[in-house]
């Protein structure tokens, strides 16, 4: 399976990732060797078999929903890497 | 100091021959001396280490604590100590401090065992060799110009060299077995949902699972009996009543009902791996077990399937990283996209890049029926093959890793190491407990490591094996021949 240059960049641009154009060759063609490698599923007729998604046997997980202490704001926003009057900084989005 | 176990350490922390500061100091002077060859640590955290030490000596004073009371361990780096960075190798969280304890680092504190640092691994757990860490190289300790294997490379290369009498680490496709291998120490991947992944850094939640690495089966049942059970912190595990693991190991193995699937012995497998499988066979038939050779004909299928599933998994876990709300940020950037694509561009090595990509591909519009969903009925079929075996047998018997320990560099090729995990992936697909076990060196001298699969939640039983073929062999007792020069 070949994966050209524009592919790279589509997924890279859904991945929220970008490569140097000199990378992008290289990259799709180790992509390529590894879908083509994936392409060996095709050989098994899977028919109507279910999807597995996880491999426990529990359907949904409850529990009450009590009121319980959080962390406090200055704990979490300690790792972040720029922050303003106690929130997350992030850059303007809207014009 | 010999080869320290963690129950004869126990012993003589609680008969008081020593003191817990006594062994936590020299563990950190052995860190000190033999780390810089090795490279196993990220951080090590001596005086946090000493104050645990000293905490757990006031109990053991007053005959107080268990069996981890005052034992030194290391932590994988993807697992969270509250104040203590944790990196997963990466440059995206090179500065990150955990704001809690993951709950295995909160269940041994509880237990009083004392904390040395953090440990080395592929980054984000994504590789086989511990090559893909941003901050350093592990070598094998049997021979240094090998790798550890990994993603827990420096979990395995610790305890073999003595730097902790165990360490914890993390599964999603062979990242404790494989190892525990190549560095000759027993790795156990518990059954999924047996033991929390509550402040384990997501790779890919369906299949990862924390378990550990010792010197012997007894220790490993020893720090399962510690770190397994229900945690409501995290909804896939289970809430079941557990034994105590050490029950199994009685040494008794008559009539237990072994199955060897031929796909594993197959081409690529190195001869002396196929070796020492059989040999163990004729070893648990001497001890009264019944073994015989059987099928899983999917086996071949487990690899694919397992990296369309991780890296899928792997995509979706890993968009958190935009630069916002902890890890890395770029210092210049025009607007958000292009924060994110820098961020995460630079904060992210090749390797995890080459996943992000390959799981995204896959889930994409237009192939996500063609990959994810196909790898995920895949999943369901292999799923249902082992059901079948464990219908007829009680544990799996198979190589760890197609080869012993490979040389720095030499899986340059991403498909070429992929292959590597051969035997260890299927495991994680469906969910099952598997340990590698040691069955002696190669021609090379490098060790070699078998691997005991069960039914789900069936630990007790591959721990009972796995007991037995160690007593019967006494491959426990095998360490690297540098250790004794450099003591």
């Amino acid at each position: 399976m070949k994966i050209d240059k524009e592919q790279v960049r589509h997924v890279a641009a859904l991945a929220k990732l970008r490569f140097e154009e000199s990378e992008l060759e290289a990259f799709g063609d180790s992509l390529g060797a590894i879908i083509a490698f994936a392409d060996q599923l095709n050989e098994l007729d899977v028919g109507t078999v279910g999807a597995t998604a996880q491999s426990s046997d529990l359907y949904n997980v409850f529990r009450e929903d009590e009121q319980k202490a959080s962390y406090p704001r200055e704990v979490i926003l300690a790792n972040a890497p720029e922050q303003c009057e106690g929130c997350y900084a992030v850059p303007k989005i809207v014009e | 100091m010999g080869m320290m176990t963690v129950k004869k350490l126990s012993r003589m922390l609680r008969e008081r021959e020593v003191s817990s500061v006594e062994v936590t100091k020299s563990y950190l002077a052995r860190i000190e001396q033999r780390d810089g060859v090795i490279g196993s640590f990220i951080t090590v955290c001596a005086d946090e280490a000493l104050k645990a030490a000293t905490a757990a000596d006031t109990l053991l004073a007053k005959g107080e604590g268990g069996a981890l009371t005052g034992i030194p361990v290391g932590i994988k780096d993807n697992i969270c100590t509250a104040g203590v960075r944790t990196t997963c190798a990466s440059r995206m969280l090179e500065r990150f401090l955990p704001p809690y304890d993951a709950t295995v680092v909160k269940r041994l504190k509880d237990a009083g065992a004392v904390i040395l640092g953090k440990l080395n691994m592929d980054e984000f757990a994504m590789g086989s060799s511990t090559e893909s860490s941003y901050f350093k190289k592990t070598k094998n300790p049997y021979d240094l110009s090998c790798v550890p294997g990994g993603s827990s490379g420096g979990s395995a290369a610790c305890v073999t060299a003595e730097l902790a009498p165990f360490a914890l680490g993390s599964d999603t496709g062979g990242s404790i077995r494989q190892p525990a291998a190549f560095c000759g120490n027993v790795g156990l991947k518990p059954t999924y949902g047996l033991v929390s992944r509550f402040g384990l850094v997501a790779f890919a939640s369906s299949l990862d699972q924390i378990g550990s690495f010792t010197h012997t089966v007894e220790d490993c049942a020893l720090v399962l009996n510690h770190i397994a059970g229900h945690d409501p912190m995290d909804s896939t595990s289970a809430a079941l009543d557990l034994p105590d693991y050490t029950g199994a190991l009685t040494g008794e193995v008559k009539g237990m009902r072994i199955g060897v699937p031929r796909e594993y012995l197959g081409e690529g497998i190195q001869p002396e791996i196929r070796a020492a499988v059989e040999d163990a066979m004729k070893v648990l038939e001497r001890l009264g077990a019944h073994c015989e050779y059987c099928s899983l004909p999917l086996t071949q299928y487990a690899l694919p399937a397992y990296y369309l599933i991780s890296s899928a998994e792997a995509s979706s876990n890993l968009a958190r990283y935009d630069g916002v709300k902890y890890g890395y940020r770029v210092s210049e950037f025009k607007g958000l996209n292009d924060l994110y694509e820098k961020t995460r561009s630079e904060g992210f090595g090749a390797e995890v890049k080459r996943r992000i990509m390959l799981g995204t591909y896959a889930l994409s519009s237009g192939y996500y029926d063609a990959y994810y969903k196909k790898a995920q009925q895949v999943r369901t079929l292999i799923g249902q093959d082992f059901g079948k075996r464990f219908a007829e047998f009680d544990v799996l018997l198979t190589p760890t890793t197609p080869t012993t320990a490979y040389r720095f560099g030499e899986k340059s090729d991403p498909l070429a190491m992929y292959m590597g995990d051969i035997c260890t992936v299927a495991v994680n697909i469906a969910g099952l407990p598997a340990i590698s076990i040691p069955a002696g060196l190669d021609r090379a001298g490098k060790p070699i490591g078998i691997q005991l699969i069960g039914d789900r939640f069936a630990e007790s039983e591959i721990l009972r094996v796995a007991h037995a073929y160690e007593k019967e062999t006494g491959h426990d007792a095998i360490s690297p021949v540098w250790r004794e020069e450099s003591v």
